[in-house]
């Protein structure tokens, strides 16, 4: 081996943890939520193959209430938008707004939930539950698998307000956020997939 | 509360179960006694059950790997037993519904628990060490991962004594999978062991793309990583691409099989096909997750057996990236039968005899790297060419099986079945072999036994070529796979002489275990005392053998692509620093492993439909890793001193070995 | 420890708040597409398509920063892969399961093209 490298803190190149360890954070949670992407997309083409099988049972034009779906949309994309928000709030310090605008974003997320809840316990009250065919199967498990997504996330929204109050903005908290917040929207992006391809498509 | 466990789910009536099951109690409860006696349950939680080191996590890979071979093999030498006695439709002593399971379990350990584990951990060990890291990037993650693996074993296990295993084969076509057709708790330990270990293989991938992307030292550009990282890379980019897809198909059927769905059943709309699609999807891209890290130790052995540098550097990363990006445009070839049509299986059978051609390039690069070398026979040199041999022929009988009008006569014959199992064993099994061979010394600090090494080498290649070229003969007579018995004579001699083959791999095997016992009785007579006992070329001979925890006391320069040999040709190789800094490292967490106990408690429930214990498991998982996300402590400073020092002990040997 | 700026400014409120709108419209779009009937009928899944997709690509750059800045670029490559990747797979997967399915499972065969087979 050649002559050493000196510098302990600072310097490129450096691979030592901390000064580069946020940004491998960050790529390693983009590459999972690539992953997935993947397990959505196969989703979607179970989804795709299975759409008109609908067993003599009820087809998405039966189902689906789009004024409603419209709903859900809007809770999604707004909690979006002040998830971003959140996350301008973060990079300026203001730990007060941060959270107030997560808790924001939590509740608009609880909303979507209760709504879905309600939309999967309804069909399923009329006898269009998952069991009933294939098409209702894929419906259930794809909407449903997203669903889930959001739960998750909700749980590591409350998990993240309760950290910024106690350790306040700094690096680990500073850096999950950044992964939530890629988790936050990537859930948004799915959900136009599924409200154009499931719902908006399954009535025409 | 229990479910559908009952003391009934233990398979009293089968005398061949319940025989092993009381050698493995007894040996499992004489291991417990020795751990106590001899006080090793503080070092094995402290040193090993909570390691995020890669060493050691490699090393419990490859454990894992080495223990469900036996397991592994077990059932490969009762299929082969059953068939030998099984002519003119003799019962054997086997029942269908047994010998199904056996088949079953034999693949799903195979690729799952052997061949995963034994790459996984081989490139836990070295990557690090090749591009001059101090560990991975998530060691946290590294050992969940592990663990995660090492539930799923177990659960597999627990399958042959409590309750049954799938009897679908190895990758559990529906609608036989469905609980139509397969009731018992079998299909669901299937489903839940694979869901749990392909869950830990998945963050693996994601580990080893950022280590790999980002951790390497200083000057080490993408085209001066060493071949067998490489590999490692566009593996782990497999991994990540296509273990997803696997999650989600068993997810799919899952839901059939708990919630009453119809992904893909017989009634109500189902398609089993698209399972069958989706599978193939994941399970072709998987041989090549396995085989890639095996061509990779094969490169870096031969080049430095050769004493020559690798030929065709840049046409091997070309080559195994070709290879990473065809696999994803195969998979419909394990399928062509069944219905697809001529365009789909034109389209898939040109790609499938497309990708044959890189690993042809590869194989050329090992030939000419050896022209004109001086080459020294190391066992891991005669494994490589062992391979060399034996792979060639199994990837011509997958080109011959990638015509599709050939494939129509052989699907699902025993010329498939040897096919694969030539291009595994000849690939994949030799790959692991050779890199434990050649590898060992890096990690344990002496080399193995030569003799016994060679003696396993002979074993395994006679043994392999014995019990698979029937298969091939008979494959071509039109012997199906997965045969209980059969009424054709002719087929019987064959059949004798695969058993045979199959005892003399079993030979192989206990080899190995004679060569481990021997090398461990004799290792201070073969330490390894410089760190690099092969004149290697590759930065991670550079470093002591075993390798200090730290991996390396200061970072190095990387300015060539053969770093090592450079430095050992212009002298400026095992040279002290002037200086020594604080090293940064990660805490031993035991974490990872109770995230993955609890996991298994869940699995394990969701198997019986144990409903209120899995619940319990999945909470105990969450909680587990939300209190890990409160743990500030995860991290400490190596003091310069003490770095100082180990380095000094280091010079001390390498000066003894002068 | 190391408490570096390590996110840099990623978006404005600005970027944010023209992500959203934007948003909003093209969702507005899509539904009142299908529910309107000032479409017609065979155009309304192209209609609903391009505005997807363009509300992905409106998203993917101004909510998750997406682009070609040095610091964003290794998250664009990986995007765009898994991008191939999931057309490859999923295009693969319906044109072997739509093949199937029509050679298969004839009661989705028009009498005339069964006969036309033979």
């Amino acid at each position: 081996m050649n002559s050493p490298v000196s510098t302990l803190h600072g310097g490129h190149g450096g691979h030592e943890h901390g000064h580069d360890a946020g940004a491998n954070t960050v790529l390693g949670f983009w590459i999972y939520l690539m992953s997935d992407c993947l397990i959505f997309a196969i989703l979607f083409a179970t989804f795709g193959v299975l759409s008109t099988s609908y067993a003599g049972g009820p087809s998405g034009r039966e189902l689906f209430d789009l004024p409603y779906v419209a709903g859900e949309t809007l809770l999604l994309l707004v909690s979006s938008f002040t998830f971003g928000v959140a996350m301008l709030s973060m990079q300026a310090r203001r730990t007060d707004n941060v959270i107030i605008l997560l808790l924001v974003t939590f509740l608009l997320g609880t909303g979507f939930i209760w709504m879905e809840v309600h939309e999967f316990a309804h069909l399923i009250a009329e006898g269009a539950g998952p069991d009933r065919s294939a098409f209702l199967s894929a419906y259930f498990v794809l909407v449903g698998t997203h669903g889930l997504h959001v739960t998750v996330g909700l749980l590591w929204l409350a998990v993240m307000m309760h950290q910024i109050a106690r350790y306040g903005l700094d690096g680990i908290v500073r850096r999950r956020l950044s992964c939530l917040s890629l988790f936050w929207h990537f859930l948004d992006l799915v959900w136009i997939c599924v409200f154009t391809f499931v719902y908006l498509r399954g009535v025409l | 509360m229990l479910g559908k466990l009952t003391l009934d789910a233990i398979p009293w009536h089968e005398p061949i179960i319940m025989g092993t099951g009381a050698v493995v109690a007894l040996g499992g409860a004489a291991m417990l006694a020795a751990l106590t006696w001899f006080r090793l349950w503080g070092p094995l939680w402290k040193n090993w059950i909570t390691s995020v080191d890669h060493k050691k996590i490699g090393v419990m890979y490859i454990v894992l790997a080495l223990v469900m071979l036996l397991r592994g093999f077990a059932d490969a030498i009762m299929m082969r037993g059953q068939q030998a006695l099984a002519a003119n439709d003799g019962a054997g002593f086997l029942p269908p519904h047994h010998y199904d399971q056996i088949f079953t379990a034999h693949g799903v350990i195979m690729i799952f628990f052997v061949a995963t584990p034994f790459v996984l951990g081989l490139m836990n060990v070295i990557v690090p060490l090749q591009i001059g890291a101090r560990d991975v990037a998530y060691p946290f993650v590294n050992s969940l991962s592990f663990w995660l693996s090492a539930f799923g074993a177990v659960l597999v296990m627990a399958s042959m004594w409590i309750g049954d295993f799938a009897a679908t084969g190895w990758v559990a076509y529906p609608p036989l999978s469905e609980l139509g057709y397969s009731p018992t708790v079998g299909m669901d330990y299937y489903i839940w062991s694979l869901q749990i270990s392909g869950l830990g293989t998945t963050l693996t991938g994601i580990n080893f793309i950022v280590t790999i992307l980002r951790m390497r030292a200083p000057g080490m550009g993408l085209m001066k990583m060493p071949v067998f990282t490489w590999t490692a890379l566009i593996t782990n980019i497999l991994i990540v691409a296509v273990f997803p897809v696997l999650t989600a198909t068993l997810a799919l059927l899952t839901a059939d099989r708990y919630l009453g769905m119809h992904f893909f059943t017989n009634e109500l709309g189902g398609n089993a096909m698209m399972y069958i699609n989706l599978i193939w999807v994941w399970g072709h891209p998987e041989v090549y997750i396995l085989i890639l890290p095996a061509f990779g130790a094969f490169s870096e052995i031969i080049a430095t057996f050769s004493g020559k540098p690798l030929f065709g550097y840049k046409s091997m990363v070309y080559a195994t990236s070709s290879i990473g990006v065809l696999s994803f445009f195969v998979w419909l070839h394990h399928f062509f039968t069944m219905g697809s049509g001529a365009n789909v299986n034109a389209f898939f059978g040109i790609m499938t005899s497309i990708i044959s051609i890189p690993t042809g390039v590869k194989l050329f690069n090992w030939l000419f790297t050896m022209f004109r070398g001086r080459i020294r026979y190391h066992s891991s040199v005669l494994w490589t060419v062992g391979f060399m041999v034996t792979f060639a022929v199994g990837g011509m009988t997958g080109v011959l099986l990638a015509v599709p009008g050939a494939d129509f006569v052989l699907h699902n014959s025993l010329f498939l079945v040897a096919h694969f199992h030539n291009v595994i064993i000849g690939g994949v099994i030799f790959g692991c072999l050779a890199g434990m061979s050649f590898w060992f010394p890096k990690v344990f600090g002496f080399t193995l036994n030569e003799f016994w090494g060679k003696v396993a080498f002979w074993c395994w290649l006679v043994g392999y070529w014995l019990a698979f070229t029937p298969l091939y003969i008979l494959g071509f007579k039109g012997m199906t796979r997965r045969m209980n018995h059969y009424d054709h004579p002719d087929w019987h001699p064959y059949l004798i002489v695969a058993l045979v083959g199959a005892v003399i791999i079993g030979m192989g095997i206990l080899a190995i275990g004679i060569q481990l016992y021997v090398s461990i009785r004799d290792r201070d007579q073969n330490r390894d005392l410089t760190g690099d006992p092969w004149d290697a070329r590759s930065l991670e001979w550079a470093t002591a053998s075993p390798a200090p925890f730290y991996n390396f006391a200061v970072l190095p320069e990387i300015t060539s692509l053969e770093q090592h040999w450079d430095d050992k040709e212009h002298g400026r190789h095992f040279v002290q620093p002037t200086r020594y800094e604080d090293i940064h490292m990660p805490k031993n967490t035991g974490t990872g492993f109770i995230i993955s106990a609890f996991g298994f408690v869940m699995c394990f429930a969701l198997v019986w439909h144990m409903w209120a214990i899995a619940a319990a498991g999945l909470l105990g998982v969450i909680g587990t890793f939300l209190f890990r996300a409160y743990d500030r402590d995860v991290d400490y400073w190596v003091p310069a001193a003490e770095v100082q020092a180990i380095e000094r002990r280091r010079t001390d040997m390498i000066r003894k070995a002068a | 420890m190391h408490d570096g700026g390590h996110d840099a400014a990623h978006g404005s409120l600005t970027s944010y708040a023209v992500g959203f709108l934007l948003s909003l419209l093209l969702t507005a779009g899509s539904f009142g597409a299908v529910m309107s009937g000032a479409v017609p009928h065979a155009m309304i899944l192209p209609a609903i398509v391009v505005l997807a997709v363009t509300q992905l690509l409106v998203q993917l750059i101004l909510f998750l920063h997406l682009g070609s800045a040095p610091d964003q670029r290794s998250n664009t490559v990986i995007f765009l892969l898994t991008g191939m990747l999931i057309v490859i797979i999923v295009a693969g997967s319906l044109w072997v399961m739509h093949n199937a399915n029509v050679n298969m499972m004839p009661m989705q065969m028009s009498v005339e093209r069964a006969l036309a087979k033979n």
